[in-house]
């Protein structure tokens, strides 16, 4: 296992060198002067001449990713023009919202999904199948941001069950109840769609291993079938849909940033929409490798949940 | 709806084989997909000779009426403007903007995943680890930092959207370009002195086209979503153009007063991707049984 870990750590290396030189790439790429677009309207002499300092810009390119990343290494992830603020300081405030919003929309989501994909596989071809594949579907086809605004006029407006938007700090006056009445809504708009390519894809693999000859040694020899479902056939199951929840997180991280848009919610991905708006260059690369590190992270930790659940993985 | 006698003519059976129609047929919500594209297309195309509205007239004594106005079909939006008007011109937009993105990613994608599969070595480990970057952005995230770098537009957010899509094609058409390269008949073309060129696109193209066509059937509904999705945000189509998205952004601000303003677009996505996915799932068990 050992051996394993260390050969995909190792592979994630290039991968996060690859993603640092396309960050970097956003600001070489940006037609014109770098400083001044980046600056945009804060371009003073003095701003320009500091900026252009920093970041080498007067130097050749490899000094100045070299720099970059150096900068980027040590927490520098320069400062906000439009916000007036060192930029790490305000990827921290607003990835936390971001997390909280999507680790509660991945719960969700793989209770929904597990669920609907077990029962679907164990009842093949009856009606729970049926209502289930095309729920899913219907998951799927959905556009999160127009079910975000569908539910806040079903459950906010008429209902008035949940707040239509934003999130007050969970250590403050209001306490962490507020924050969870405030999340239920944006989180399930979030997970509804991502559920159904989990739902999906448990499903199939169910199908295949509830065929297999264990299952069928498990159920002739008495065992009863929640135990034969949940501990013989589940758990080989969730092998091959432990990756694809990976890849998922990254559909919710992504898909935040119509979620966050729609209920205010102050993360980082309406931090992002805000600052193409104003034209932060420095914010919008900030976030952006951010959240693409920790997603790249989130999938090298699925594969490895994935080598301890089936040890085959980690000897190929 | 009967699956047996679909209310509109059959295509031509593709070249990628003769029971093609004949499989998908047997699939009715696929037919129903089909039926439902066939209306909304044939709608958006005929546009300009249908007795609409004009979609940019603005009246502003009749802001936001409801669904079954006189007159409004659809009711109108903040400015007046008709509903059912710009729907129609908006799918024109949106659906174009969509097919476009997809094709692009299919073009950039299958050229990459072709190369890599039959060059092998160095210049497949260079192309997928590309890939593999492309990849590890968040899905939409990559989109929005292009978006920032290129300036909002829909040209911009459709290139952005094609970007992103590129490594869906590239891996599944690699996966298959590799299993064919050993084929028999492509030894035979190697034996022949056939040029590699050659070899790709006269002997391996045409057997991994339809790996390229399921996956096109299956992220076109996805990429028309996400087309909308920036437009939606303000990252996309700019007014005076507007395509489903924008109308869905404009709806936001008046969900409270008029919720129709952007429950209309809405279901207008919601309905022609899920008859876009049924029917890219029926192609893909009509094209590749084992697949299901």
């Amino acid at each position: 296992m050992r051996v394993y870990a260390l050969r995909r750590i190792v592979q994630v290396i290039p991968v996060l060198f690859g993603v640092s030189l396309l960050a970097f790439g956003m600001m070489v790429l940006i037609p014109g002067d770098p400083a001044r677009a980046i600056l945009g309207s804060y371009a003073t002499p003095e701003n320009i001449a500091t900026l252009e300092r920093q970041l080498a810009l007067d130097r050749p390119l490899p000094v100045q990713y070299v720099t970059w990343l150096g900068n980027l290494l040590t927490g520098d992830f320069g400062r906000s023009y439009s916000l007036n603020r060192p930029v790490l300081d305000e990827l921290t405030e607003r990835f936390a919202a971001t997390l909280l919003l999507a680790g509660a929309a991945l719960l969700i989501m793989l209770v929904l999904g597990l669920t609907a994909g077990i029962i679907a596989a164990v009842k093949q071809h009856r009606w729970q199948d049926r209502v289930f594949t095309v729920g899913a579907l219907v998951g799927l086809s959905v556009p999160s941001f127009w079910l975000a605004m569908i539910f806040i006029v079903v459950f906010s407006l008429r209902l008035g069950w949940f707040p239509t938007s934003g999130m007050r700090p969970a250590f403050g006056p209001s306490g962490p109840m507020d924050v969870l009445h405030h999340l239920v809504l944006p989180a399930t708009a979030l997970a509804l769609v991502a559920s159904g390519v989990i739902a999906r894809l448990t499903r199939s693999s169910m199908l295949e291993v509830l065929r297999q000859d264990y299952v069928r040694t498990a159920t002739s020899k008495g065992l009863t079938r929640r135990v034969v479902i949940l501990r013989h056939a589940f758990r080989n199951a969730i092998v091959t849909v432990v990756p694809v929840v990976g890849v998922q997180v990254g559909f919710l991280l992504g898909g935040a940033v119509y979620i966050e848009t729609v209920f205010g919610w102050p993360g980082i991905g309406r931090m992002l929409v805000t600052a193409i708006g104003t034209r932060d260059i420095l914010l919008v690369q900030g976030g952006v490798v951010l959240v693409a590190f920790t997603y790249v992270l989130l999938n090298l930790a699925a594969d490895l949940v994935q080598a301890v659940l089936d040890p085959r993985i980690r000897l190929q | 709806m009967s699956a047996a006698t679909p209310p509109t003519a059959p295509a031509a059976p593709p070249a990628s084989g003769p029971g093609l129609w004949r499989r998908l047929r047997r699939n009715r919500l696929a037919v129903a997909g089909l039926v439902v594209l066939v209306i909304v297309v044939t709608t958006a195309l005929l546009a300009p000779v249908m007795p609409l509205a004009d979609p940019a007239a603005q009246v502003r004594s009749d802001r936001l009426l409801p669904i079954g106005s006189e007159g409004h079909l659809l009711g109108t939006d903040h400015l007046g403007r008709d509903l059912l008007s710009r729907l129609i011109w908006g799918a024109r937009t949106s659906l174009s903007v969509g097919v476009l993105a997809t094709l692009i990613a299919a073009l950039i994608g299958s050229l990459i995943g072709l190369v890599a599969g039959f060059a092998g070595r160095r210049v497949d480990s260079v192309l997928m680890r590309g890939i593999d970057v492309l990849m590890a952005f968040p899905y939409l995230l990559l989109a929005i930092g292009l978006v920032a770098v290129l300036g909002p537009g829909l040209i911009n957010a459709m290139i952005a959207i094609s970007v992103v899509n590129i490594p869906f094609f590239a891996r599944a058409v690699r996966g298959t370009t590799i299993s064919l390269v050993s084929a028999e008949y492509v030894d035979a073309a190697r034996a022949l002195a056939f040029s590699p060129t050659r070899i790709l696109f006269r002997e391996v193209l045409p057997n991994v086209l339809p790996v390229i066509i399921v996956t096109m059937s299956t992220t076109v509904g996805w990429m028309i979503t996400e087309t909308a999705g920036l437009s939606f945000l303000g990252l996309g189509a700019q007014p005076p153009t507007s395509d489903w998205g924008a109308m869905l952004g404009a709806g936001r601000d008046f969900i409270t007063r008029a919720p129709h303003v952007m429950i209309v677009p809405g279901t207008a996505i919601f309905v022609v991707v899920i008859s876009l996915n049924f029917l890219g799932d029926g192609l893909r068990d009509a094209l590749d049984p084992r697949l299901k």
